[in-house]
């Protein structure tokens, strides 16, 4: 893999911030509000509930995991999307850009732009809500560590299935973290959820790190296996997602789907 | 051309096509078209809308898999070593405009990488000033005039030093005193960067005065291959214009020879 076009994708997307500031809010803004809501509302239950119950690091932290996981999902997809609303793929893949070099360079652009978000969140989480890790110890790296990968999996898929079914399916991209919220138990154990939501649950990387990060909070036992699964299951999913959208890749250039991605017209 | 004229060619070729086809459920694009371009050389493909020109174009650069046949650049074929091949190919089409959002020189920074250039800032000056963009540089493309983003579009072309350059219907889009003047740069760079180039165009003035050599596509086939300013007289036609008309409205006659 050659570095120069990885850091030719990541420096397209550095350039569209510096060139429209406004650009940036979306990556801080919706997020920042989302702490700002779930800790006053944190701050409520805590009071309802007493001194027995501290809500910031089941609710809050839990919001903040997986604000951190939307984040990495659609900095991969929306880095793609740049190349569909600027019709730019025609001009992109008649160059020597390999598809390994092109995801690598949209993964690393969305590091790039989650990081400004998880900052964000941190701050206004632990300063003015007094969100502490200190329960989950180490463990908070494996945990952001799969919630990255199933992030980057997730955003490869989606960037697929807009590169197959065209450029109005880009609807489709944005409410996939909320059609997968309520398997992967952001709230509440997957022991609440009926059989079948479970299972699918299972397969799902995050409900390891939820469950995982309640048992830490709750002072329970924890052991990581549970985590691991989880882990093995982000990286066979990440290396899935690149197989597929090498795949979606090869079949819109055998299709001519590609072509007239750009092109007005084939001859 | 008979077949070892044609092997001759495609021996010295910076591109060499063979037998491409590419057919759809219900309609064949590109049917046996087999044809070579050879450094130094400014070969013009004709023909009219739907002819299969955009087709043969975008399978040469690997953004469209033909359905049998092979495509050759450099010697390296494009289906096994994609990425070498890409690396010696560029291109400029009026229907490929670079990212709006994006200015000129962030443009050619972006592709640069992309395509791994060395001393990049210095090719981008070079481009900048050979194709009068220098006032230009921190334009965003999406608010030039056509023109404008044509002569953007030619630089983001020449980045990578190519050895084969696909120019579809480049001065489309420039007043008469400007595509003249990309003519020139054109043939300069054939001339003088061991380049070959393949070039679409409509205006037939322009083909003539700047190919040494043209292909006439018609229904995915080529019909009449040679030089723009012999061919005329050699099938009783005044121009090239007056022929391609002729082709294009009465494309398949037997034997390819063209109508009279």
């Amino acid at each position: 893999m050659r570095l120069r076009p990885v850091a030719g994708i990541l420096l397209r997307q550095l350039y569209l911030f510096r060139s429209s500031p406004v650009r940036l809010l979306p990556t801080f803004a919706w997020v920042a509000i989302d702490i700002v809501v779930w800790g006053f509302l944190t701050r409520y239950l805590n009071s309802v509930a007493g001194n027995h119950l501290n809500f910031v690091p089941t609710l809050l932290g839990a919001v903040l995991f997986w604000d951190f996981f939307t984040r990495i999902m659609q900095g991969v997809t929306t880095a793609f999307l740049e190349d569909v609303w600027s019709r730019n793929f025609l001009n992109l893949f008649a160059t020597p850009l390999s598809i390994s070099e092109y995801v690598t360079g949209l993964v690393l652009t969305s590091v790039a732009t989650s990081l400004i978000a998880l900052v964000v969140m941190l701050v206004l989480a632990t300063l003015v809500f007094g969100l502490s890790f200190i329960s989950l110890g180490a463990m908070l790296i494996p945990f952001v560590m799969v919630l990255f990968l199933f992030g980057v999996a997730l955003g490869i898929v989606a960037s697929a299935l807009v590169l197959r079914l065209g450029p109005a399916s880009e609807w489709l991209v944005w409410p996939m973290p909320a059609l997968l919220s309520p398997f992967v138990g952001v709230y509440y154990p997957l022991a609440t959820l009926p059989a079948w939501m479970r299972d699918v649950g299972y397969l799902l990387p995050p409900s390891y790190v939820f469950e995982g990060m309640r048992t830490l909070v709750n002072g329970q036992a924890f052991s990581g296996t549970g985590l691991m699964i989880g882990a093995a299951l982000a990286v066979v999913q990440v290396m899935l997602a690149g197989y597929f959208f090498a795949r979606v890749f090869r079949y819109t250039v055998r299709t001519g789907l590609l072509a007239r991605y750009s092109a007005e017209s084939i001859g | 051309m008979s077949a070892a004229a044609l092997n001759e060619l495609k021996s010295e070729a910076v591109l060499s096509v063979t037998d491409l086809c590419k057919s759809y459920p219900h309609i064949t694009a590109v049917e046996q078209v087999s044809f070579a371009v050879r450094r130094n050389e400014i070969v013009g493909l004709l023909g009219p809308n739907g002819a299969g020109k955009t087709t043969t174009i975008n399978m040469i650069l690997g953004v469209l898999a033909p359905t049998s046949g092979s495509i050759k650049i450099a010697g390296l074929d494009i289906a096994k070593r994609r990425s070498q091949a890409l690396a010696r190919t560029n291109f400029a089409a009026v229907y490929a405009t670079l990212p709006g959002n994006l200015t000129v020189t962030q443009n050619l920074r972006f592709f640069g990488l992309i395509y791994g250039i060395a001393d990049l800032t210095g090719r981008i000056e070079t481009l900048l000033k050979k194709f009068d963009l220098e006032s230009l540089r921190n334009t965003r493309c999406g608010v030039l005039s056509s023109g404008e983003q044509t002569r953007v579009a030619l630089a983001k072309a020449l980045l990578n030093r190519p050895e084969l350059l696909l120019l579809d219907e480049p001065t489309a889009s420039l007043d008469p005193a400007a595509a003249q003047t990309v003519r020139q740069q054109i043939r300069e760079l054939a001339r003088d960067e061991n380049c070959g180039i393949l070039w679409t165009s409509h205006n037939m003035y322009e083909v003539e005065e700047v190919c040494d050599r043209v292909l006439f596509l018609s229904h995915g086939k080529i019909l009449l291959e040679g030089d723009p300013r012999a061919l005329p007289a050699q099938h009783g036609t005044h121009s090239l214009e007056e022929l391609f008309i002729q082709l294009a409205r009465e494309p398949l006659h037997p034997g390819g020879e063209a109508p009279k």
